[in-house]
């Protein structure tokens, strides 16, 4: 067993149960942290799979910008003395049966699969770096990328609108 | 690493999130469990370009780039979603003071 599967055990470990933890906290506070945990065990598999520039924007984009505004948004409104009503019991265990279900029908439907040569290539080959990335996004996905420009200003300006006390 | 190892992480992943949305009532929780699982679906597709990569290096040395950039586009969709979706809940907190989605049954009426 090599660094790499340690360190992807390690990583998965983490993300599993930090994402278990988001659905499984009272407070949304810790809920938030706990989600930024699972950004940065998903950022160390980005890395193990050398997809550099990727793991960099998740940290930034993921981890710096979205959490932030999702604890922005949560110390705006003060969710503290109301917390969630206990009495839809039924209601959790009926989503919980619902996710283990597809679970099962996934792992059950995927487990007979044999991908010939699957191997996803670690901690080598030069796809994720930034120049590779950057050289395709700029010649072949210009046209993408421009259109994601002016979705972002509309999202920018649904936003203001939206926000905005009339 | 094995392809399989990946598909299992980011199967379970998605389904957590899943039972997140299905189980919580708070919208902002739900909101991350969205984010959730668009990082497992990110997590499979970066899996999958370097199987792509590994496979076909011999014949095209860039194999694979495609994947990662379509990963690049998912991050800025998510962004530019949850810059919407959370004026949304700002919104609906200042109008009914709670951002319980049991209280957004309204439209049925």
């Amino acid at each position: 067993m090599g660094i790499t599967q340690i360190l992807f055990w390690i990583l998965s470990v983490m993300a599993l149960f930090s994402a278990l933890m988001v659905i499984t906290s009272k407070n949304p506070m810790h809920s938030v942290i706990w989600l930024i945990i699972v950004f940065f065990a998903i950022s160390g598999h980005y890395l193990l799979l050398n997809a550099q520039f990727l793991a960099i924007v998740n940290i930034i984009v993921y981890a710096g910008a979205i959490m932030v505004l999702f604890l922005y948004v949560l110390m705006l409104m003060d969710l503290k003395k109301e917390t969630e009503p206990a009495k839809n019991r039924w209601l959790k265990v009926a989503g919980a049966m619902a996710g283990g279900s597809l679970l099962l029908v996934l792992v059950a439907a995927l487990r007979k699969v044999d991908i010939e040569n699957g191997i996803a290539e670690t901690r080598t080959g030069d796809i994720g770096l930034i120049e590779n990335l950057g050289t395709a996004l700029f010649t072949e996905y210009v046209v993408p990328f421009e259109i994601s420009s002016i979705l972002f200003l509309s999202a920018m300006v649904g936003a203001v609108v939206i926000g905005k006390k009339e | 690493m094995p392809i399989n190892y990946y598909i299992y992480l980011s199967v379970a992943l998605f389904c957590i999130g899943i039972v997140g949305v299905l189980t919580r009532r708070n919208a902002i929780i739900i909101f991350m469990c969205i984010e959730l699982m668009l990082n497992a679906v990110n997590i499979l597709l970066v899996a999958f370009s370097k199987m792509h990569h590994f496979k076909n290096a011999a014949v095209n040395a860039s194999a694979g780039t495609d994947g990662q950039l379509f990963v690049f586009f998912i991050m800025v969709v998510a962004a530019a979603e949850v810059s919407v979706g959370l004026a949304i809940i700002v919104m609906m907190y200042r109008n009914i003071h709670s951002v319980d989605i049991n209280f957004l049954n309204r439209l049925k009426h």
